[in-house]
């Protein structure tokens, strides 16, 4: 089956390519690229008006299969993924049981791959059952297809199992993914500690439980001579800490999430649990600090940290209801609400930090509309404004606090190797 | 002659009192002092409530709270009912919508509730139709509390406005501090807080009060003074090294009185007492303490909570 | 406008219709209440054979300063303090939540026992008599009066309850829709009974 995308204006950080064009798509890869091409057997995609990009990639999403289907499953959170123009994602392995070894990651790859729709790019836990204690089978992740290492979720609380992990992680060829909290400080903490933690007697989290841990993981990887992530940056202190890194030379990277350039500590005001986010909903100095650095560079990446509930958990005490929200089909949209429209990047700068530099991030060949190269690409229309309902919902779960808001900018095509999956933002099934 | 001013009450939900204005304030201290008088007649009962159903759903130990909003139903002739359980139970099983949800169906007009998890009374004004009044939320607010405080100290000092009001004790933990210093602030009180540096909140200061460290500081020029009641917990959280420590630096006994403070500073405390920790026995039953006026003051209040509530539809 | 005599009669059909015409007409003016108010306290004390036990008790809040009126007449006539009283019946109300504007509820201020009392209870306008109801009720929740007798200054007909006063004023028969207002100084600033349309 042959596709063109015409007339779309396609951005191609890999390539510094920002033209209008058209792509032939053949089989499973782009064939060509030239100012117009003509087949007369060819699927057609008119992209006069969008922007044509490659793929996105999201390095931090939970899927929840195995062992909670109730909030997604691989399928849907795939469809939901190819919702919000992901042609690949990177699910976190705490699911039940945790994805810490082959058999696990080989579970994965073999449903995605029935299903059809999105890629997964397998990430295995540091450590054994995401215990803490003793590291998984690297090695054997490596060739199941993992491509990092993460417990996220929590942090490997002993720094001297972290540190060899790390060091056999780099020898096994695997990105560190960390996620950066000390259990101890946040103390049972449930939002952001400062003025309006006070206000709202909720128990808090200081800031330097992230940043604490960011500076030891960074030494670590320093002295381990290992690739480190850092996840879901959410602090100045944090940024400031990777900031310093990069200047130094280390090999780090970092990404930071849609919600935590979007809200703030502020917003929980209502008692919204469908805020109730780990890292917390940061102060407005903290956000500001984040978008200077997704616009600076040392962010590297824009992740949805997209982790389903159920109604039933969030439906609770704010003490109560379980930390995380839903990102895939939000990401875009608010990346160029609080990113683009207020002039921190431009277009180039969201597809870098949503295809072009994850696919580097976690070593994938992606992200890259060039000839020869495979076909994941994804077409947004950016200027159309919708709202984002309930009913638009393709997660399982539905637990988003940006529900009934205006959003700008679309996904109306996603094409994964060569297939289409996406069009007019619907999903489409079956080769 | 007194003039009859009409007010506008809206609120069909008492969650804080962040959410009142000044004036909404004032109205429920004015309605306040009415039923303080039908408290002292032969019979001290209206009848503005018959008819009306008030739920106590109490998820967490509380005596007085309950029992002075019960009295104050009860004064106004509605009917009420009990549900108690703990705020842990929440946690498995039922789920405290359900809770609701169940309660609602026995055609209830008031939820008054009283949680350990800050933010439960506005999840549950989510979930019912009823109208819900907060009896305390975990760290968060403690209204009907502030308003018999300030309440209290208007009616032995005559106004509140530049007032000079200290909460001495365990600020970070208390939703009684907070619901104080929002009310005294907005009646125009000068609010500082006092206790140890682990029970202080971050940026308390940007709540528009002085906070200090120093005893003497807090007492100084106050004339009103809120002593909180300190928790054995705290110990154990590593907050305080001691009770004997908190007691010998923050303790208020007359030694500490008669050395920093006006002679006639109003004493108060929301109760329950640890006498000989945060208070000693003499303060605690001096003549500038008010804590009973204070309790006494909570059914009136409470009935002027109920009442103003009720007529919201 | 005419000048209206003291005492209790009806107006005419023909005056009614003559007030129609006007969107207000006056039915009493400062004296003319003073003359009403003169004649009620000697009823009373005529009917009640002096001011021994009488209490006063006004509604709030014309009732209340007529009370203080009749109280006061009352010692100048029996040379006798009698004690006086003020009650708020808002909480005692049949029609509370149908209020659209919450009142504020004022204090009761009965500061003497009341029971074994002759109270005259005194309101400015007798209507449908559920006010004097309302009063009824709350009087009974501070004692156990001796009696309770009813002096209003405007009878305007249109009762809804088994209520009769023993002191009227004046009787002014009106449609439902029209109001009938008493302005006291003490309220007002101004002291007159009108009639809107």
């Amino acid at each position: 089956m042959q596709i063109i995308i015409k007339n779309g204006r396609i951005i191609n950080p890999a390539t510094k390519h920002d033209k209008v064009a058209d792509i032939l798509i053949c089989e499973q890869n782009i064939v060509k690229i030239s100012g117009e091409i003509k087949s007369k057997e060819a699927h057609i995609i008119d992209a006069s008006g969008k922007i044509v990009s490659p793929g996105f990639i999201d390095l931090h999403a939970h899927l929840r299969e195995p062992g909670r289907e109730d909030k997604e499953t691989i399928e849907t959170g795939l469809i939901s993924a190819v919702t919000g123009g992901f042609t690949s994602v990177c699910p976190m392995p705490n699911t039940q049981p945790a994805c810490d070894n082959q058999a696990q990651v080989k579970f994965l790859l073999d449903k995605s791959a029935a299903i059809g729709l999105a890629r997964i790019l397998p990430v295995g836990a540091i450590t054994k059952g995401r215990q803490g204690k003793e590291m998984t089978e690297m090695c054997e992740l490596k060739e199941a297809g993992c491509l990092g290492v993460s417990d996220d979720g929590d942090s490997v609380e002993d720094p001297g199992v972290l540190k060899r992990a790390m060091e056999y992680a780099s020898m096994a060829g695997l990105v560190v993914m960390v996620h950066c909290e000390d259990k101890k400080l946040a103390s049972g903490g449930v939002m952001n500690e400062g003025y309006w933690s006070t206000i709202l007697g909720l128990r808090p989290i200081p800031q330097e439980a992230e940043s604490i841990i960011v500076e030891r993981d960074i030494q670590l990887a320093r002295r381990a001579g290992a690739r480190l992530h850092i996840q879901h940056v959410s602090t100045r202190k944090s940024i400031e800490a990777i900031r310093e890194a990069k200047r130094r030379g280390d090999r780090i990277t970092a990404e930071a999430t849609p919600h935590h350039f979007t809200l703030t500590d502020e917003d929980l005001k209502g008692y919204d649990t469908n805020m109730k986010v780990n890292p917390p909903l940061r102060s407005q100095d903290d956000v500001q600090a984040v978008k200077e650095a997704i616009a600076d560079g040392t962010i590297d990446a824009i992740a949805t940290d997209h982790a389903p509930h159920c109604e039933s958990e969030k439906e609770k005490e704010f003490d109560f209801a379980p930390f995380g929200m839903i990102g895939f089909e939000t990401a875009l949209s608010l990346s160029v609400t609080e990113l683009l429209e207020k002039g921190m990047i431009d277009w180039k700068g969201i597809i870098e930090k949503m295809s072009y530099n994850p696919a580097r991030v976690i070593g994938y060949r992606g992200g890259n509309i060039a000839e020869g190269e495979p076909a994941d690409i994804t077409v947004i229309d950016p200027e159309k404004e919708w709202e984002y309902t309930r009913e638009k919902i393709r997660s399982k779960s539905s637990n988003s606090p940006f529900i009934g808001r205006r959003m700008k900018a679309a996904v109306t095509d996603v094409i994964v190797g060569g297939q289409m999956v996406l069009t007019a933002g619907k999903i489409v099934r079956g080769r | 002659m007194e003039t009859r001013t009409a007010i506008k009450w809206t609120k069909k939900n008492l969650l804080g009192i962040e959410d009142l204005e000044a004036a909404e304030i004032s109205a429920i201290l004015e309605q306040a002092h009415s039923f303080k008088s039908v408290l002292e007649r032969t019979i001290p009962k209206v009848p503005p409530l018959r008819g009306k159903t008030i739920v106590m759903l109490f998820c967490e130990p509380s005596t007085r709270t309950r029992a002075s909003f019960e009295l104050a139903a009860k004064r106004l002739s509605a009917d009420t009912m009990n549900f108690a359980t703990s705020t842990s139970s929440f946690l498995k099983g039922e789920t405290l919508k359900d809770t609701a949800r169940n309660i609602e169906a026995m055609k209830v007009d008031m939820i008054v509730i009283r949680h350990g998890c800050s933010g439960a009374p506005h999840f549950l004004s989510n979930c019912v139709n009823a109208s819900v009044i907060n009896a305390g939320d975990g760290m968060h607010e403690h209204p009907t509390q502030a308003l018999l405080d300030v309440y209290t100290i208007k009616e032995k000092l005559g106004r509140i406005k530049e007032l000079k009001v200290s909460i001495i004790g365990d600020i970070a933990h208390s939703r009684v501090a907070r619901s104080n210093i929002l009310a005294l602030k907005k009646l125009g009180a000068e609010v500082t807080i006092c206790g140890p540096k682990t029970l202080i909140p971050k940026d308390a200061e940007k709540m528009g009060v002085k906070v200090t460290y120093e005893i003497s500081e807090a007492l100084k020029d106050a004339d009103a003074i809120n002593i909180l009641r300190i928790q054995r917990e705290r110990q154990n959280e590593a907050l305080l090294p001691s009770l004997r420590e908190y007691a010998s630096r923050f303790g208020i006994t007359t030694e500490i009185l008669r050395k920093y403070a006006r002679k006639e500073v109003l004493i108060m405390h929301p109760g329950p007492i640890n006498r000989g920790i945060e208070i000693s026995q003499d303060v605690a039953d001096s003549e500038f303490s008010v804590i009973l006026d204070q309790v006494t003051n909570g059914v009136a209040v409470r009935m002027a909570t109920l009442f103003l509530i009720s007529m919201v539809k | 406008m005419p000048e209206w005599h003291t005492g209790s009669f009806f107006i005419s059909q023909g005056k009614v219709n003559e007030m129609e015409k006007n969107a207000r007409a006056r039915i009493l003016d400062k004296e003319g209440i003073e003359r009403t108010l003169q004649r009620i306290s000697h009823e009373i004390v005529e009917k009640n054979q002096g001011a021994t036990n009488l209490a006063v008790i006004g509604i709030k809040t014309r009732g209340a300063v007529l009370a203080e009126k009749i109280a006061a007449n009352i010692k100048a006539i029996e040379k006798k303090e009698v004690p006086l009283g003020a009650i708020d019946i808002t909480l005692y109300r049949d029609d509370l939540t149908e209020i659209a504007k919450q009142p504020l509820v004022h204090a009761t201020e009965i500061n003497f026992d009341i029971t074994g009392k002759r109270i005259i209870l005194v309101d400015d306008v007798l209507y449908t008599g559920r006010t004097v109801r309302c009063a009824l009720d709350e009087l009974i929740d501070f004692g156990r009066p001796a009696c309770i007798q009813l002096a209003v200054l405007i009878d305007r007909g249109h009762r809804e309850l088994p209520i009769r006063p023993d002191y009227v004023g004046k009787n002014i028969p009106t449609a439902k829709e029209e109001q009938v207002e008493v302005r006291l100084e003490g309220t007002d600033g101004e002291e007159e009974v009108v009639i809107l349309q």
